[in-house]
This record gives C-alpha cells, structure tokens and sequence, in this order.
C-alpha cells in the first residue's frame, strides 16, 4: 500500500513530476555522454601514443633514452630464448624489434634531422600505425628491403616525391659518418604532423648493414592485451631481459598517464556538479510535495503510521521518481551515443589541439564502470538528499498537520 | 455491558502559546467515559471540544494532567507508541479532508487494516462489507474526488469502524452533509454502539447529533459546564 500511494502521489502534480523526471534524466545523459566523448579522446590519444611506435611495453638498454644512440644497443629477441618465448606466448598479442637512431635526410632540396627506424615490416602489423598508413606507393615487403617510408609532410618539405632518391645519414658504432641512398617506397600519413616529419622507415636488415651494427637493436616494442594494465607484464619481461630497461607506455610517456589520471579525477568532479544542481530539483519537488501534502500526512499519523513508515513512503516516492529517471537517462544516452559509436569528425578543431595528440575523429567510449558510477551516485546521493524533506514529513506532530481539517 | 473506562481525563490543562500571550484552551479538564458510551461534547467555537479530542486521541500533548485512554497513560507516550495505540484502539472521523485522495474507498477502507497487518482477501471482504453497510455498494473503486461529500464522510466512518476499535472519536462529523446524510450517518453511529458496544466521543454543534447523544456535554472557554445523561442509561 506503501509503494502505491507513494506512486500514485509521484503522479498527482503531472507537470511537476516530469520536469524533476527529465532534470534527472538530463542530468544522468550529461554524466554518461560527456564522460563517454571524454574517455574517447584519452582512450583516442592513448591509441594514438600507442600506435605511434610506443606499444605497452619497450625494452632499450640503459641509458637509450637519454642518449638514442646506436651505442647503447641490446642484443635481438633471437639471441635471448627466454624472451622469445615470452613474446611468443598468449600475454602478447604483438611484439618487434627496431633499430631506431636519429639520422638526417636529404634531397635534392632541403636536410631535416629525423628519426630513422629499421623495422621488420611484417611484425609492425597490429604493433604500431605504420603497416596501415601507407596511403601512397607501397609498404615495405621485408626486412631486407632497400627502400624507405616518409612521412607525407616531410616530402612536401623535401620536395620531392615516391621514387625519387633521398640521402640518410647516422653513425656508426665507432662514430664514423655512415651514409646511403634510398628510394621513396611509399609515403605514410599520420594523426600527428610531428610523427609524418618525425620518422623516415626503412627495412632493419638494411639499417643494420648501413651503421655496420651487427645484430644488436635499440628497443623491443610489445603490445599486452590492455593498456590499462601493463605492470605485470613488462615486469616478467624485465625478469627476462635483465641487461635492459623495461618501461610500460605510463612511463615512457608521462604526459599522458598524467592526463589518464586527470580524466579519472574529472569525472569525479563532473558528476559531482551535476548532482548538486540536480539534487536541489530533487529536494524542492519533494519538499513541495510533503508541504502539499501536509494535511494527508497527519491524517495518515491520525490513523496509526508510524513515523518511520511515513519516512519509507516519501523515500520511496523519491526513489521511484530516481529509477524512472535513471532508466529515461540511460535510455537517451545509448540512443544519443550509438549514432556516433564510429566516431565524429572534429577536424575544425583537431588541428589546434594536434599538441595535445587530438586526432581527427572523435569516437565515444563508454565504460561500463562509468554508467554505474553516474547512476549509483544518482541513486544513493538522491536518496540522501531525499531524506530531509523524508524526516520532516516524519516529524510532524499530528494535530499541527491537521489543523487545518480540524479548526 | 462494560462498564470500565473508555477514556479517563484528570485536571487535563492545554495551553497555546501565541507570541507572549497564553491562550487556556483546557483548564481542569475532569472526564470518565464509560466503555460503550455515546457521548457528544458541544459548545461554541473556540470552546475547547476539538482540543479535548486531540488530547484523548493522542493527536496532541496536554500541558498538564493525566489522559488514560483503553487502559494506557497517553499523556507522556512517545510519538511511535502514540501511533499504535490509535492504530489498535481508536477510530477517527474528522470533519473534512477524510480521506487519502490517491486511493479508492476501498482502499481507504483498508488503509488501517493493512498498518494492523491483516491478510489481504480478509481486509478486502471486510472492506466490502462494510462499504455495502454504509450505503456505497458498487461505488467502492472510486476515489474520493468522485464521490459526494456525504458519500466520502460514510467512507471515512467506514474505515473509523471496520477494524472494530474500542473508541471512535469524531469531529464535527455532519458538518458537509445534507440533513438526510446526516441523520443516516448517525442512525449507523448508534447502531455500531448498540451492537458492538463500540465508545463514541462526537463534537458537534449539530442539534441532532446532539438529540442522539445518550450523554450531552457541554463545554465554554476550555471548561465543562454542565454533563447531562439524556436517555437515563450510564454513558
């Protein structure tokens, strides 16, 4: 009889009702579908960071990263079997091995300093962007060959064009100037301009034989099966790979694990300010309704409620209110999100954000802990502000909420 | 009969503070009302008799003095225990506003049954039953915005009466109807006290729920002026 009365009461002020109703809605959508674009682009520029050769986790030897030189080397996969069988195993969905010096590319027209990266280009696939980002001319076909990858922006300024031959230019393990001649094979395009100027790609085989380094590499790069947790992994990998140092993708870029932690922290603070606003919706409409209902209530108290029991109705009129709103609020955010489930183009802006490693599109991602977050801090928080006007309609004294019937 | 204490009031005193001034509603207030008895309080407005109810009704505190009510000191009882003696022992019909407005008169009729934790084809038998007594067979799903003034207060003597209390407090309970009404509504009154011995304590300016008062009290400026038996019979 409780939830009866308390559904019929949710139902006598229509109007009233389904403006708290839609506010609660509203507000959950806002939680869901903000937060939803918001993980996207973290998840988009963590991707992005990923994909942009980092992987989960890389091996280097001590000191590459201050100094990426081909001096501090680490021997290939094949010679340590206890690596290789790691990397073989179901942990690692992919791994490669890269040279991986600074050099200076030259053409007929201008010299940039870049990154030159030796790959094996089979086991780039799934590992990192550049498999799938050659847009002009063609990948490379193995380890071995003798032509190189550049980036689309660098052949602008490069002026020049697939085909064409350009100079690269390291050194070698004696520091002795080591130079060749390699024709544009293909051209890559990439999210970040920086990455098409950043890297030329050329087959590992050959880069080895041009700075005469013998089989040794400058990283080992391995995907795990989330990004999210990783420690576990490079952990057993550093386990086996003792003569180097074995970092996740939180410490090689720590940019972004900042901004991984700053997106959790946000979420909090977004939700927060959406319930506060609603919350006092909530508390007015409920507060109305007990003052409306001022005289019912001390008839009720008259007939023998108790207080506690008149508490439980008006918390269960507020929860009723809460739930109907919970579901119209994720109801609307599933048919909001899924239109865009492949992604918006937010290229007018992506360009002034290229800093921040926004890319073009835009793709929500929708965390199941997320949507339980905002609903259960809808949930509980609504009933807790519910209590008040709950324990004032409890409180009252019978023949003060009569009064009116009575004299 | 029984002839115990339905309710038993000693030197009850109300009083209501209004800014700096104190207003007597009671003053010395002495009262026995034998179990089975049926008894209108009367005076004018203002003269205390509605106040009085709420004391015996628990719906409000003396100031000062002694309420027995069904055997039990009220005067000092907490709110929940307050609330489970009306439950058990008291039936109210007020006035107006009678009745829940979101549920049908049978559900009104059942609301106190339901707190009692009756069974619910029994609340719903004796609901039906005693809504095709008081004259409104067929209109027990209506709510009260669809039934007439008369047609609601018989619905709210209905559920005063259906849970059997020993004592039912009314206020002023033919106020809204039309003479007719009123004179049922009170045939029904007196027949529920001749059958089941059921207490009554009506307030009232009406004359003729006062020529069907077996004990006519009479009440002036928080006091009571006079107390006179009208049918011979100890009420």
């Amino acid at each position: 009889m409780l939830i009866t009365i308390a559904w019929r009461n949710l139902w006598r002020n229509h109007r009233r009702s389904l403006i708290m109703l839609t506010a609660i809605a509203i507000g959950l959508w806002g939680m869901i579908w903000m937060t939803a674009l918001m993980r996207g682009m973290v998840d988009q520029m963590i991707d992005d960071a990923i994909n942009t050769l980092s992987g989960h986790v890389q091996v280097h030897a001590p000191g590459y990263l201050d100094d990426p030189s081909i001096e501090h080397s680490i021997p290939a996969v094949e010679d340590n079997p206890q690596l290789q069988q790691l990397l073989d195993s179901s942990q690692v969905t992919a791994w490669s091995q890269r040279v991986r010096v600074p050099a200076v590319i030259r053409s007929e027209r201008d010299v940039y300093g870049v990154t030159l990266i030796g790959i094996d280009p089979e086991r780039e696939v799934g590992l990192s962007f550049i498999a799938d980002s050659v847009n002009e001319g063609r990948y490379l076909e193995t380890a071995a060959d003798k032509q190189v990858l550049v980036g689309r922006k660098l052949l602008e300024q490069l002026e020049t064009k697939p085909g064409r031959r350009i100079v690269l230019m390291s050194q070698d393990p004696d520091n002795n100037i080591a130079e060749r001649g390699f024709r544009i094979a293909g051209v890559f395009d990439a999210d970040l301009q920086a990455t098409e100027t950043g890297y030329v790609f050329a087959g590992i085989d050959t880069v080895r034989k041009m700075l005469r380094m013998g089989d040794v590499v400058s990283e080992i790069s391995l995907l795990g099966t989330d990004y999210r947790d990783v420690d576990g992994l490079a952990q057993e990998v550093q386990t086996v790979s003792d003569y180097g140092e074995t970092k996740t993708w939180l410490q090689l870029d720590p940019y972004m694990a900042s901004m991984l932690n700053v997106m959790d922290g946000f979420i909090f603070i977004w939700f927060g300010v959406i319930f506060l606003a609603l919350s006092f919706g909530l508390v007015n409409t409920l507060l109305m309704a007990v003052f409306e209902r001022t005289r019912e209530i001390g008839l009720i108290q008259a007939l023998g409620m108790q207080p506690g029991s008149i508490l439980f109705m008006v918390l269960v009129e507020s929860l009723i209110m809460l739930l109907i709103g919970l579901f119209a609020g994720n109801l609307l955010s599933w048919l909001t999100i899924l239109p865009i489930r492949d992604g918006i183009d937010i290229s007018g802006v992506s360009e002034g954000l290229e800093w921040a490693g926004m890319s073009s599109t835009l793709s929500p991602s929708v965390l199941a802990s997320d949507v339980l977050l905002a609903n259960s801090i809808v949930l509980v928080l609504g009933v807790a502000a519910s209590l008040l006007p709950a324990w004032r309609a409890s409180r009252k004294v019978p023949v003060e909420a009569i009064t009116r019937v009575w004299q | 009969m029984n002839t115990t204490n339905a309710v038993t009031c000693r030197k009850v005193d109300k009083i209501f503070e209004q800014g700096e001034l104190a207003v007597h509603a009671l003053s010395d207030v002495d009262l026995e009302v034998k179990s089975g008895g049926f008894v209108c309080l009367s005076g004018p407005s203002g003269s205390g008799k509605t106040t009085l109810l709420n004391m015996i009704g628990g719906l409000d505190r003396p100031s000062d003095g002694e309420i027995t009510v069904a055997g039990q000191r009220i005067d000092q009882m907490r709110m929940s225990d307050l609330a489970e003696l009306r439950l058990q022992h008291i039936g109210f019909v007020f006035q107006a506003y009678n009745l829940i407005p979101v549920l049908s008169a049978r559900e009104n009729v059942e609301f106190v049954m339901q707190l009692q934790g009756l069974p619910a084809h029994e609340r719903s038998q004796r609901a039906l039953a005693i809504l095709d007594q008081v004259g409104l067979n067929g209109m027990e799903d209506r709510r009260p915005g669809e039934l007439s003034g008369g047609q609601q207060q018989r619905v709210a003597v209905a559920r005063a009466i259906v849970s059997n209390p020993a004592l039912i407090l009314a206020d002023e309970p033919t106020a809204n109807l039309d003479s007719a009404t009123a004179e049922k509504l009170m045939e029904l009154m007196r027949e529920l006290n001749a059958q089941i011995g059921t207490t009554f304590i009506i307030s009232t300016h009406d004359k003729l729920v006062m020529s069907y008062a077996r004990r006519l009290i009479k009440m002036h400026d928080g006091e009571i002026i006079d107390d006179i038996q009208q049918d011979g019979r100890d009420a």
